[in-house]
């Protein structure tokens, strides 16, 4: 052999071996964050890769995980759709990230779901863990529940409860109309309204259960004149997007004189365009709102958010929205710290049951369906006032204030969850 | 029920006049041009935009004037800038140009007002209840919207029929060949027919922008159903543009009251089917559910069976 390849092949595997040690010493933990960054929902997702850009900062600037690791956001694009998800969860895993992070879209979130359950079962030796944000449908903590799958917001069922509570409790509202997507989410918020005011009160009656294509209707008068026709003094509805601001801004038009009970409406891009029409009209089933930390004098959640707001919100105008980003990576992190390790298998028995702080009150993961059982708050809409709703969103002078908390152990509700583990 | 039908019928014309302020200035661009124009729905965009902008500088009334000025100057420019050097390639490369304007300008409003909504509400000056009917409230700015619709259609009708331009654009939608062999100056025809068409929806878009949403998929909204409309008015025919707008707006506004499915019309005529099995989605699906779809499905039956729409003359 000639000394030239020799040397060529000594370098060779120098190189290989630099590179192979540089992976190993990596310090950096990599999370997807898998959402729509184009496209309708662009503002959405693009918010949210911020929140959650945000926390990893903050938890960077604390030492980061495992005595000196950073976390780091991946950001990847997936236009809203389950198909470009699943290819872009493929991307991510090719780029050997092993956490996702995802949110908008229950469509998107089953498919991720039963696409990961495969991905680990191939590859017991790299697994992936999937922390979801905002996808709500009851069936992922109940029968399509899965081991890698942790859900930091209430699901529909656990909204529409703390909703139903609160009619319970409101004698004024005796009919209901329910007017939600033509979906699978829009549908499971119809069958869980209409179980549990059967069950919670029977006196109360349900006028009306609409179902409208989603964000297909551009004016909602029609729907308003027959809620009109129906009597109804109380609406509850599902919407998100154009089709919750149509429908508040058609019944202001009218001059329909209902209460909204939502679970998105104050929805980013929502305040905007209804503002005045829901003061005193429009609440929303949250886990924070602006001015939460006012109500509960918590100065340190509220300097969280403006320091936020003062960096990504573009002069207030895509406010801090989503409280439970925080919740997720700061749960992440401890979790990471308690299994010593980044590997997901790790890091998801560690997040299993896991108990944490928050500055509204200690949440829980719950270990029987991975739900994240938190205080729940009805809030509604509210002129600023430099009082107590003090903070204003986007920029609209309207913001937020509770009407009722409920505690996390009054939002848990009972699940059919048979979890399959794999082994520690 | 008398108080519905009401509000319905009202509704339907609300609806349907700010559909025909769009549909009219396309379906006289698609019959003269032969240019389906996809960025006709991005006009009145910015229409809305530019409302809303110069709204917040000088009021509302400078904006319903000045907006769609500018609006209808900006598609003058494309036409005689754009379309024109474009034309000798063909239909399909106005095509293209078009729809790569519509991307262009979605993108230049996601640029400059954000991808948020724009606060864009009714001004003061109408926004309170003109009347009150069996306790359901009319709002002045529908009202209003339905005045300025009213208004838009009688002046283009006089235009169209009344003075020598008109004639010579009504002579160009049947037969453009022939007017440009008597000498008319059709290129310059063209331009002011796309500058008023897209001035037209500059206008609905500063009265369309607040009474639905200013945001930068409005235009993605509106789009397909506009050329629905002109598909089913047949192209070049006002009139036609006209009814179809009333048409579709009151397919949709009726059809939600409408809570008839499959199964409860095939009872009326004494078949009882079993709604279960594979097909139970499409047996439990109201009328009232599909609504906003119909317009659609309208669309497909008249290609099918008519395909010069209802007031259409050409075939082709």
């Amino acid at each position: 052999m000639n000394t030239k390849v020799l040397k060529s092949l000594i370098g060779m595997v120098c190189f290989a071996m630099m590179a192979a040690a540089s992976a190993m010493a990596s310090d950096t933990v990599k999370i997807a964050y898998i959402d729509p960054l184009s496209g309708p929902f662009a503002a959405v997702g693009d918010s949210g890769y911020r929140h959650f850009q945000y926390n990893a900062e903050l938890i960077n600037a604390k030492g980061g995980v495992l005595g000196g690791k950073k976390l780091e956001i991946v950001a990847f694009d997936n236009k809203i759709s389950a198909k470009e998800s699943l290819i872009q969860l493929k991307n991510a895993i090719d780029q050997g990230i092993q956490i996702i992070i995802q949110g908008n879209g229950s469509s998107v979130a089953g498919a991720l779901i039963s696409a990961i359950e495969k991905h680990n079962n191939r590859n017991p030796d790299k697994p992936v863990v999937y922390l979801n944000f905002a996808a709500i449908d009851p069936a992922f903590t109940n029968e399509k529940c899965s081991f890698w799958h942790f859900r930091f917001d209430a699901s529909v069922d656990m909204k529409i409860a703390a909703i139903t509570d609160y009619i319970k409790e409101t004698p004024k509202i005796k009919k209901v109309y329910l007017i939600n997507q033509d979906y699978v989410f829009g549908h499971s918020v119809s069958s869980s309204a209409k179980a549990m005011l059967a069950e919670k009160c029977p006196k109360v009656e349900i006028v009306g259960d609409t179902f409208t294509p989603l964000g297909k209707v551009k004016d909602f008068s029609p729907y308003i004149a027959k809620i009109k026709a129906s009597g109804a003094d109380t609406i509850i509805t599902g919407n998100w997007g154009a089709d919750m601001s149509l429908l508040v801004k058609a019944g202001k038009d009218a001059g329909l004189n209902v209460r909204y009970l939502t679970l998105y409406g104050n929805g980013l891009g929502a305040p905007r365009a209804i503002a005045e029409a829901g003061i005193d009209k429009l609440v929303t089933v949250v886990e924070w709102h602006i001015n939460l930390s006012v109500e509960e004098n918590k100065p340190e959640d509220e300097k969280f958010f403006l320091d936020y707001q003062k960096k990504y919100s573009n002069d207030g105008e895509m406010p801090y929205y989503y409280g439970r980003a925080r919740t997720t990576m700061e749960m992440l992190a401890d979790a990471i710290n308690k299994a010593g390790t980044d590997n997901p298998r790790a890091i998801a028995f560690a997040l299993e049951g896991m108990e944490h702080d928050t500055p509204y009150g200690k949440v829980q993961m719950r270990s029987q369906d991975h739900q994240l059982i938190q205080p729940l708050y009805l809030a509604v809409y509210a002129k600023a006032d430099g009082g107590s709703v003090k903070y204003d969103s986007e920029n609209t002078g309207i913001g937020f204030k509770t009407i009722k908390r409920i505690e996390g152990e009054a939002t848990a509700m009972p699940t059919t969850c048979q979890m399959e583990r794999p082994e520690k | 029920m008398v108080e519905y039908l009401i509000f319905s019928v009202l509704n339907t014309l609300v609806l349907g006049m700010l559909l025909f302020m769009l549909s009219s200035g396309l379906t006289l661009i698609f019959s003269m041009m032969g240019v389906l124009n996809f960025a006709h729905a991005s006009f009145y965009m910015l229409g809305a935009y530019f409302g809303y902008q110069i709204t917040t500088v000088a009021g509302f009334w400078s904006a319903l004037i000045i907006s769609p000025l500018l609006v209808g100057i900006l598609g003058a420019a494309v036409e005689r800038y754009g379309l024109r050097t474009v034309h000798k390639y063909g239909h399909v490369a106005e095509l293209l140009f078009t729809l790569g304007l519509f991307f262009i300008i979605e993108e230049g409003v996601n640029l400059i007002w954000g991808r948020n909504a724009m606060p864009n509400f009714i001004p003061a000056s109408l926004d309170f209840p003109l009347f009150t009917l069996f306790n359901s409230e009319f709002s002045a700015f529908r009202a209003f919207m339905l005045l300025i619709s009213v208004a838009i259609f009688i002046g283009l009708y006089l235009v169209l029929t009344r003075t020598r331009i008109g004639l010579i654009i009504q002579a160009a939608l049947t037969h453009p060949e022939g007017v440009n062999a008597l000498g008319h100056n059709v290129p310059a025809v063209f331009m002011m027919v796309f500058g008023g068409g897209s001035a037209l929806a500059g206008l609905a878009g500063v009265i369309g922008g607040i009474f639905l949403i200013t945001e930068p998929s409005m235009a993605l909204t509106l789009g397909p159903i506009v050329f629905v409309v002109i598909v089913v008015g047949g192209m070049g025919s006002l009139t036609g543009a006209f009814v179809a707008s009333l048409l579709l707006a009151g397919l949709q506004t009726f059809a939600v009251g409408l809570e008839y499915s499959l199964v409860d019309l095939l009872g009326i005529i004494g078949v009882t089917v079993n709604a279960d099995g594979i097909l139970r989605d499409i047996w439990r699906i109201q009328l009232s559910h599909i609504g906003p779809i119909l317009p659609y499905l309208f669309m497909v039956l008249m290609l099918m069976f008519r395909p010069k729409g209802l007031l259409g003359k050409r075939e082709n």
